[in-house]
């Protein structure tokens, strides 16, 4: 058999190929080529071989015959053999495959061989791919030479115990003697490798943390001597001597002196020191600045050090080097809770990277953004954002929106303002906000009673302009149905009111309803207003004939309602008044509370929860549906389910109070309200000719501030719990509305003798700042005998350093908590 | 750090060792969809992206792209250093280095790479110490051959 061709000719020879089948054709020749003379069992060209076997794996084809082979040239004398051998394993060979066990034997006789390269060589496998077993077989070894004097096997070894450490954490322990006088090496590869190793240790266990914190003072030392030595040409970068050194000893510092004030005292002149007269002028300053900051951020540094690592930050921002920024960008990032005014300083630099071309900066510009607004800066940051919101990629444009909406909900100066701003995000970036915005921008709007006629004339006017983005259409239908006697009326005073005639107005709902562009729950909107519109205007008329078309629509949904609305006109046109009045203002729940009513299609508006004394319909399509559904008006079974997702409970207890003289059982019952109606359709009716009451068959225990103090706000939300009506489920959401943390926040709460209280655990003990989160916990109370329910709270937490505990009584529980 | 992966501008795997256990098909799928996001970027962007759960580290020497992925508690801009230290190796070795010399001596650069880091760390800080290391393992694989070329020489193989 002819010698095997050497490798670089068969480099040479595929990289003629010109098309991948000629190289898949040239490739599986020399396989089966090699792979004879594998069979062969040819010693002297083995290594060729395998090194060709290399080339082809890398370019994507399977190489694992080789596998052995590697082996074999492992276990061969020759330096040549072996070099490749060890590289073949690496590159072949990994843990899964049970073969690489076969090593172990080989590699334990290399780290005694008597060339130190060959030594290297095993060092180097077994520290970058050995498996667990291999490790605990080899770290004996690998110990010994830890200890030895020779630097070159020394720092390799050093290393090969951290991927020890890293697989069997166990054997930590075993290195532990080796490394007492590693620091005093004057070598800096084993310097840098025994840091690598001491930080690996005390990253895995505080025992060995505590037990090295002693090593400080010399960490120290070393450090200085590497600034403050003279040029040494050895490990010179760009001025600056060691730099991968520095960096090194700077991470171990920041580990040892996190938590620890002796230790972070002893080095707080030295990071002073590199931060000061590090050269900044290359990257390699920079990363050492980088490292220094992180470090001196992390641990119990003097508010001096800290500003100072801030204002490095800030410089940072300034630099041309992009690379450079993003770093500061996410550094400033994990420090703006803590170190949050400090932070402010550099906000104009920071809204400047809003502008960057570079995708990852503008996401960690904006980011920050978002963490630094607050009450002074609204103004001028929301019109940075929502610039910032029109030019950005659609990917941002989502998150953008939320977070704009976040800030304004907390810092809005004024209603106008706010309105304004929600108005602005709708029509730049409408397709992309969360579902839930349209709802709770119709809260906001029902609740600024006096902007009413400002607001219903500026979403008037958007639509004129475009009707294509549905959350925008929608909040605007629904203001027009609302307040379109407003608009009509020109009664504006914010701005200059415009004359819009009632005719107008009903053009551009029903343009709303046979655009291609509006979705169905788009079309629900517009023809709910057009309905409300009937006791507003005038023109009843065109809208009865509006109304009766879609009578016979393809869609279900417009279906329903506009034969519900019909049947309005024709057989209950004494009812329409009192059923299409204005909307009373809404109570905010806690945004994403529990017990939010999540009702996704557009039929129902709003989350409603304030249950007290409304004659007026809350809701008034669905509840037109319940009416006519109760009144028998329709034969469809009336299923008050559907368009109730929550609390038929109290519903129907509501429904049951109110009319009293039902025959069913009593109280709160968890049996479905729909059997109400059905039985006892009789008494409904006369019920309802006498008291407009179409409320609450939606209605929720409402939800109550229980203390508001300091900047602490405890909500309770409530539910019933089904199997047993008697037990009340309070969920509290705990939310801090200062400027720093509240940690160790601790809950508890006491309740008369004749009830029973379940605390379960919290979701966290840290509030945290700014109304950034909250902590919700889920208190039981079980209240057989129905009194009233009274409760004692006391909270613990630690604010700004300082303990801080209160007491309260909480009285203002709604009675539909406990009744 | 993970990984270290060296690929031309057309996507064509030069280099790569992996620090972390993973299979064939898993180290293919990841090197394909990195090499994609890679050359896909701007040549005016950051050389930092977050891939995964891991920060990648890239910088373009020529035809070349160096790329490594760290871990979340690395620092960004030493490992350009890193990278940029390795690269100048590469050229104290071949003398001017350019792609076809990786090509060729693809093994020659995986031997230096494992003189200057182990473990996915760095070993040595010095340039110096790191040639002549691979100076003296290049005599001894000399020193090894030629023997066997003597005696095939007098006819003696």
């Amino acid at each position: 058999m002819p010698a095997p061709i050497r490798l670089r000719e068969l480099i040479r020879t595929i990289r003629t190929a010109r098309t991948q089948a000629e190289e898949r054709e040239m490739i599986q020749k020399e396989c089966a080529a090699i792979r004879s003379s594998f069979r062969e069992e040819d010693n002297t060209y083995r290594c060729r071989n395998v090194a060709k076997l290399l080339y082809m794996h890398m370019l994507g084809y399977p190489a694992h015959f080789g596998q052995l082979e590697c082996l074999k040239l492992i276990a061969s004398q020759k330096f040549t053999d072996k070099r490749i051998g060890y590289l073949g394993a690496m590159l072949l060979l990994d843990e899964r495959q049970d073969v690489h066990l076969l090593m172990t034997n080989c590699i334990k006789n290399d780290l005694n061989h008597s060339t130190q390269y060959v030594q290297g060589l095993s060092l180097c496998t077994l520290g970058c791919m050995g498996s667990s077993e291999m490790c605990r077989d080899l770290a004996g070894e690998v110990e010994k030479l830890l200890k030895t004097s020779n630097s070159y096997l020394r720092k390799k070894a050093a290393l090969c115990a951290v991927h020890v450490i890293r697989k069997v954490p166990e054997l930590m322990e075993m290195f532990l003697p080796a490394t007492k006088n590693l620091l005093s090496e004057k070598n800096h590869g084993v310097l840098h490798t025994s840091v690598v190793l001491l930080t690996e240790m005390c990253e895995r266990s505080p025992d060995m943390l505590s037990h090295f914190r002693k090593l400080v003072p010399q960490l120290v030392r070393i450090l200085k001597n590497l600034i403050m030595s003279g040029y040494s040409p050895e490990h010179d970068v760009s001025g600056i001597s060691d730099p991968f050194l520095q960096v090194r000893i700077l991470r171990l510092l920041r580990i040892l002196g996190k938590g620890d004030d002796d230790s972070s005292e002893a080095m707080n002149d030295i990071l002073a020191q590199v931060a000061t007269n590090t050269e900044t002028s290359k990257n390699v300053g920079n990363a050492i600045l980088y490292e220094t900051v992180l470090t001196i951020m992390d641990i119990k540094s003097e508010s001096g050090l800290r500003v100072l690592a801030i204002n490095i930050l800030g410089r940072f921002l300034l630099n041309n080097d992009k690379n450079i920024r993003y770093v500061a960008l996410t550094s400033l990032l994990k420090t703006v809770q803590t170190d949050h005014n400090a932070v402010q300083r550099h906000r104009s630099t920071i809204v400047d990277c809003l502008k960057d071309l570079d995708v990852s900066i503008k996401r960690r510009a904006m980011e920050l953004s978002f963490a630094l607004v607050n009450g002074n800066n609204i103004r001028g940051m929301m019109k940075e954002l929502l610039y910032f919101l029109d030019s950005c990629d659609p990917d941002f444009k989502a998150d953008c929106a939320s977070g704009i909406f976040l800030a304004a909900e907390k810092y809005a100066p004024s209603k106008r303002w706010h309105i304004d701003t929600i108005m602005r995000v709708l029509t730049t970036a409408g397709s992309y906000v969360r579902d839930d915005s349209v709802p709770n921008l119709i809260q906001l709007i029902t609740n600024s009673v006096e902007m009413h006629a400002y607001t219903v004339q500026r979403l008037y006017k958007a639509l004129l302009d475009d009707i294509s983005q549905q959350p925008l259409v929608q909040v605007a239908s629904w203001c027009i149905g609302e307040y379109g006697d407003l608009l009509v009326s020109g009664q504006c005073e914010e701005e200059e009111p415009i004359q819009v005639s009632e005719d107008e107005v009903l053009d551009v709902l029903e343009g709303l309803l046979v655009s291609n562009l509006s979705t169905p729950v788009t079309r629900a909107y517009s023809l709910t207003a057009i309905m409300k519109l009937s006791t507003r205007f005038s023109s009843v008329n065109r809208i009865k004939k509006v109304v009766s078309i879609y009578g016979s629509s393809i869609d279900v949904e417009l279906q329903q309602r506009a034969v519900e609305y019909n049947a309005l006109f024709k057989k209950y046109d004494h009812m329409r008044p009192a059923l299409l009045e204005r909307m009373p203002i809404m109570e905010k729940t806690a945004s994403n509370g529990p017990t939010d009513i999540v009702q996704t299609n557009g039929e129902t508006d709003s989350t409603i929860l304030d249950t007290k004394h409304l004659p007026n319909i809350t809701q008034p399509a669905s509840q037109a549906n319940d009416l006519l559904d109760l009144l028998g008006g329709n034969d469809v079974v009336p299923v008050i389910q559907t368009t109730v997702p929550t609390k038929p409970a109290s519903a129907g207890g509501e429904l049951l109070d109110l009319l009293g003289d039902l025959s069913l059982t009593g109280g709160p019952t968890p049996t479905p309200a729909p059997s109400v109606p059905m039985s006892q359709p009789s008494f409904l009716l006369d019920g309802l000719t006498s008291q407009p009451l179409f409320n609450d068959i939606a209605a929720v225990i409402p939800p109550m501030t229980a203390y508001n103090k300091n900047g602490l706000k405890i909500e309770f939300t409530f539910e019933r719990s089904n199997p047993n009506p008697n037990i009340a489920v309070i969920t509290i959401h705990a939310t801090n509305s200062s400027e720093a943390d509240m940690t160790e926040f601790v809950f508890q709460a006491a309740v008369p003798k004749t009830f029973q209280l379940q605390l379960l655990s919290p979701s966290s003990n840290v509030v945290p700042a700014l109304n950034q989160g909250s902590v919700t916990q889920v208190i039981r109370v079980l209240n057989p005998q129905k009194q009233q329910l009274r409760m004692r709270i006391k909270l613990t937490y630690t604010h700004k350093g300082s303990p801080v505990q209160d007491l309260a009584e909480v009285n203002n529980f709604p009675p539909q908590s406990w009744q | 750090m993970q990984f270290m992966l060296l690929f031309s501008r057309q996507g064509k795997l030069r280099l790569q060792k992996w620090y972390v256990p993973l299979c064939d098909k898993e180290k293919k799928k990841i090197t394909r969809e990195l090499v994609q996001t890679v050359l896909a970027r701007k040549p005016k962007m950051c050389s930092f992206l977050e891939w995964r759960d891991l920060k990648i580290v890239y910088k373009r020497y020529a035809s070349l792209y160096f790329c490594c992925a760290i871990e979340d508690q690395d620092n960004e801009l030493i490992t350009l250093e890193i990278i940029h230290r390795y690269v100048e190796l590469l050229d104290k070795y071949f003398g001017s280095v350019c792609e076809l010399d990786i090509i060729f001596n693809f093994e020659k650069a995986y031997f230096i790479l494992d003189e200057f880091l182990l473990g996915g760390e760095a070993q040595e800080t010095s340039k110096k110490n790191v040639l002549k290391a691979i100076e003296q393992a290049d005599l001894l694989q000399e020193e090894a051959e030629t023997p066997r070329s003597v005696l095939e020489e007098i006819g003696l193989t």
